[in-house]
């Protein structure tokens, strides 16, 4: 049971992690139609970004807010060189030139922070354990991480549904010359998004800096989850991106968790030992091969086009 | 078009001359390190040609190629590890899992198009990556010890790095000549008609979907062969041949040397690894050259190294 | 009377909010061309895409040679004679006009799983191609990429690709459009020696056309057919006039 309610509260706080990136990723993509590969690697650049500004400042959360502030800046500094001619071009073109920008961020983390990772300590306000229910606990700063995502998830949500600067960022998803016609300042819309983009993943990053090293490529995997996600959510949706995220983070975190038991139940321990890290890291991506059975177009596709 | 002399012609005519007299160079020079980099190179000119089957002709870009050199590897590996030493055994089974492994993901990501297909390649070479990491029994994260080369009944020595040379620059042309009988083909008009107009040939009557995963499957299949030779060649696999930023690699050579071109995708291998070691002997940091210098070459660089030389044949 | 050669029955097509094709059901006999007109946005094209597979109907039924095709795939359809042309061109770009038309005859001449002998030199394939481009007239541009044809070419070429697939029935989509005055005689012409070895059914704005070459003309207004009958029965038709022949440029939309 206790274990259960831990890895319960694990999954969610992956699957809202997940999130975090995924929706910077779905919106770049379903606003500017432009396939980010390096957004993994801003994801990379917050984690570095705390870790350094933490340890400047001596404060865990005055460095989070000037990492958020400096992954803002990077991204808005890297759609304006970098990214702005690539708006309109093949989808191979995009993949290409972001795969050279992960090459390049991978290199300049190591000339400039060295190959070794970096930590984050958490302050000891944030490592105490909390009681959520009777008799369990659950640390305080993975419970921070859940309310922290919820909270922007909404912002998110509200932003995109609710307000003008949404509304243009929908419009400007499924109809780009109308909005352009609208005498909307289209390369501003873009910027912004992107450097939203760019700061949710540094978000995501960051916050989970604390919980696993810092290190180069930290930002390759997880950006790969986040594709699985879009596949699966449906590109261009952010409704789509959370419930597939939490979705993933669910089934990564309980598979790990629980799949070696239950295949011990059925397999001798040996062959279950074997199978079963394997098999848990495979069941995410099982799962996308059965919603493109389903539903190639993904769980929630926007009405795009 | 049919003039004898052009600048691409010239300049493939003279990379294969290089390519074939290589070892010469290398016993006279006493360079012995040009012929382990150029086996490598080659062995990734086969995996990129493959590549170039699907993406280039085929118009699908697979953004997980890099699975099918793990498959072919691990199938040389774990063969070898249980024993069997017999490459007329080995390199058989590494091409069938290769094809049987594409035609799974094949039928799966070929329901998408576009973005879609670029991201589910990826991430289903990603799953390869992840299972290989978990074969505890062969050697899970740290990669299986290949301790013996494939043998095959004393026809060619793997272990004498002159035979393992033309054996890989064999493998390479005699594919890229299977490839070039194909793109001509009936089958091979058909897939290159899917890559311009989807909707034209469904109404004239192809069945896109079948086309394009049997081409998908050769692609993948050829691939394999790469794997099993590249565990042969370094003589260990593990799973970080499969890792992603390996197919993005292959698609860069791909791009660089000109898509759809039978010989771009081995001029754009030699380009790049020889840049990246050239790059690499000059600064510890060559990817923060090469990162922005690809960015450039999709920039500016339309139709990669073949598209400029053709365009300097048209003046 | 015979089976009809194309039986379509109660089919209905909706966009949204929008009925495209609503509850039509037309008949095309044997050897006969039958033309559809109607206003801009009247459905005429989504029509031909339900016949040929490109759009599935949400109801009623297509039939082929008494053989129901409703849910057949759009190759499925063409490998039983029906061919189309498309309202905007739709070719494949880099390859010449040759090619283009040697593949629609390949897709007819046995599998296409062959991998190993050169496509373009099957003698019965290229035959094929030429004989179809010398109907229309462009034999003499059959090396030429489709990306250096002329429109009036690219019609043509459309015309040829649809013939080399020898099909039973011919659904052209406005093959005249944006063709000049010249060009259009051509075609005119072209479909006048066509009309004597398949049916076809025609969808055209240019007026003149029509009526001097259909055998019978259905009008499609907002979805739904309103009269269907011979050129002459069409010409006196009072809603036809009135929603249609009267005021040509007048409906473009509704919704
Ligand atoms: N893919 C689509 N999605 C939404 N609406 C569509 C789609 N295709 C057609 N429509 C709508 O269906 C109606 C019929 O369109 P259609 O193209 O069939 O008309 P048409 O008679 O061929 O017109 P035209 O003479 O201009 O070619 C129009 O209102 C059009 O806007
Ligand atoms: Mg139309």
């Amino acid at each position: 049971m206790l274990l259960v309610v831990e890895q319960f509260l694990n999954g969610l706080q992956f699957g809202l992690l997940l999130f975090l990136l995924a929706a910077g990723l779905t919106l770049v993509f379903g606003i500017m139609d432009l396939v980010n590969l390096a957004h993994g690697s801003l994801y990379m650049m917050g984690a570095y970004f705390a870790a350094t500004f933490a340890a400047w400042t001596g404060s865990f959360l005055l460095g989070a807010l000037l990492a958020l502030g400096a992954t803002l800046l990077l991204g808005i500094v890297l759609e304006v060189t970098a990214l702005r001619p690539l708006y309109g071009r093949d989808h191979l073109d995009h993949v290409l030139a972001t795969f050279g920008l992960i090459l390049f961020f991978n290199e300049a983390v190591r000339l400039i922070w060295g190959p070794a990772g970096l930590a984050l300590p958490l302050p000891a306000w944030l490592t105490v354990p909390v009681p959520i229910l009777s008799g369990i606990y659950y640390p305080a700063y993975r419970l921070a991480i859940i309310a922290v995502a919820l909270v922007v998830a909404l912002l998110l949500y509200v932003g995109v549904m609710r307000t003008r600067i949404g509304m243009l960022i929908r419009a400007g998803a499924s109809n780009r010359e109308m909005i352009g016609a609208l005498g909307i300042n289209i390369k501003l819309l873009y910027t912004l998004v992107f450097g939203l983009g760019a700061a949710l993943a540094g978000l995501a990053g960051l916050m989970q800096a604390p919980i696993l090293t810092v290190q180069i490529g930290m930002g390759e995997n997880i950006l790969i989850l986040a594709f699985v996600i879009i596949v699966i959510g449906g590109i261009g949706s952010i409704r789509g991106a959370f419930l597939a995220a939490i979705f993933v983070g669910m089934i990564d975190t309980m598979g790990r968790a629980f799949l070696p038991n239950l295949l011990r139940q059925v397999l001798s321990s040996t062959a279950a030992s074997t199978a079963a890290p394997a098999l848990s890291s495979m069941l995410i991506y099982l799962l996308m091969a059965i919603v493109l059975v389903v539903r190639p177009e993904g769980l929630f596709p926007a009405n795009r086009r | 078009m049919s003039k004898a002399f052009s600048a691409s012609r010239a300049v493939t005519a003279l990379m294969l001359a290089g390519l074939l007299l290589l070892p010469l160079y290398s016993q006279l020079s006493g360079n012995l390190f040009i012929l382990t980099l150029f086996t490598r190179i080659v062995i990734l000119a086969l995996a990129a040609a493959s590549l170039n089957l699907i993406m280039g002709y085929g118009g699908m870009t697979s953004f997980g190629h890099a699975a099918y050199l793990g498959i072919g590897g691990y199938a040389v590996g774990i063969l070898a590890q249980e024993g069997i030493g017999s490459g007329f055994v080995q390199w058989p089974v590494a091409l069938a899992a290769s094809a049987i492994y594409a035609l799974v993901i094949g039928a799966l990501s070929l329901r998408t198009r576009g973005v879609y297909f670029i991201m589910i390649t990826l991430a289903f070479a990603q799953m390869a990556y992840y299972v290989a990491s978990g074969l505890a029994r062969y050697g899970g994260d740290d990669g299986l010890t290949v301790y013996k080369r494939s043998a095959f009944a004393g026809l060619v020595d793997l272990s004498n790095r002159v035979q393992f040379y033309y054996l890989c620059l064999a493998c390479l042309l005699g594919v890229i000549a299977l490839i070039w009988r194909i793109v001509n083909s009936r089958f091979g008009l058909v897939v290159q008609g899917l890559r311009s107009n989807e909707q034209r040939m469904q109404a004239i009557g192809f069945p896109a979907g079948r086309y394009r995963l049997v081409c998908f499957v050769i692609s993948g299949t050829m691939c394999g062969l790469a794997g099993a030779l590249l565990a042969n060649n370094t003589d260990f696999v593990s799973p970080a041949v499969m890792y992603w930023t390996r197919s993005g690699d292959l698609m860069v050579m791909v791009i660089l040397g000109g898509m759809g071109t039978l010989f771009g995708p081995v001029i754009g291998a030699v380009v790049y690894l020889v840049l990246e070691e050239l790059l690499s002997q000059v600064t510890e940091y060559w990817a923060l050259i090469m990162g922005p210098l690809l960015l450039v070459i999709v920039l500016f660089g339309r139709g990669g190294i073949m598209g400029l030389l053709g365009r300097l044949d048209r003046g | 009377m015979a089976e009809p050669l194309l039986r379509v029955e109660g089919l209905v097509r909706r966009f949204g909010g929008i009925v495209a094709t609503d509850h039509v059901s037309l008949d095309v006999a044997q050897g006969e061309l039958h033309a559809i007109i109607g206003p801009n946005g009247a459905g005429k094209t989504t029509l031909i895409s339900q016949l040929t597979g490109h759009l599935p109907p949400n109801a009623g039924s297509i039939s082929l040679g008494g053989l129901d095709i409703t849910y057949l795939p759009a190759h499925r359809r063409c490998a039983l004679g029906l061919a189309r042309s498309f309202q905007i061109t739709s070719l494949l770009l880099d390859f010449t006009a040759a090619d283009n038309v040697a593949l629609a005859a390949q897709a007819h001449a046995g599998t296409s799983f062959r991998f190993f002998a050169d496509a373009r030199r099957e003698r019965g394939l290229r035959e094929a191609a030429h004989a179809a481009l010398d109907r229309v007239g462009l034999s003499h541009r059959a090396d030429i990429v489709v990306s250096r044809l002329s429109h009036g070419e690219r019609r043509e070429l459309e015309l040829a690709v649809a013939l080399a697939s020898r099909p039973k029935i011919l659904l052209l989509d406005e093959p005249m459009a944006g063709l000049g005055a010249t060009e259009s005689q051509r075609m005119v012409k072209l479909l006048q020696e066509l009309r004597k070895e398949v049916s076809i059914v025609l969808v055209e704005h240019d007026m003149e056309a029509v009526f001097a070459l259909a055998d019978r003309i259905s009008v499609l207004v907002y979805g739904r057919l309103i009269a269907s009958g011979d050129p002459a029965a069409i010409r006196q038709n009072e809603e036809v006039r009135r929603a249609y022949l009267g005021d040509q440029h007048v409906v473009t939309r509704h919704g």
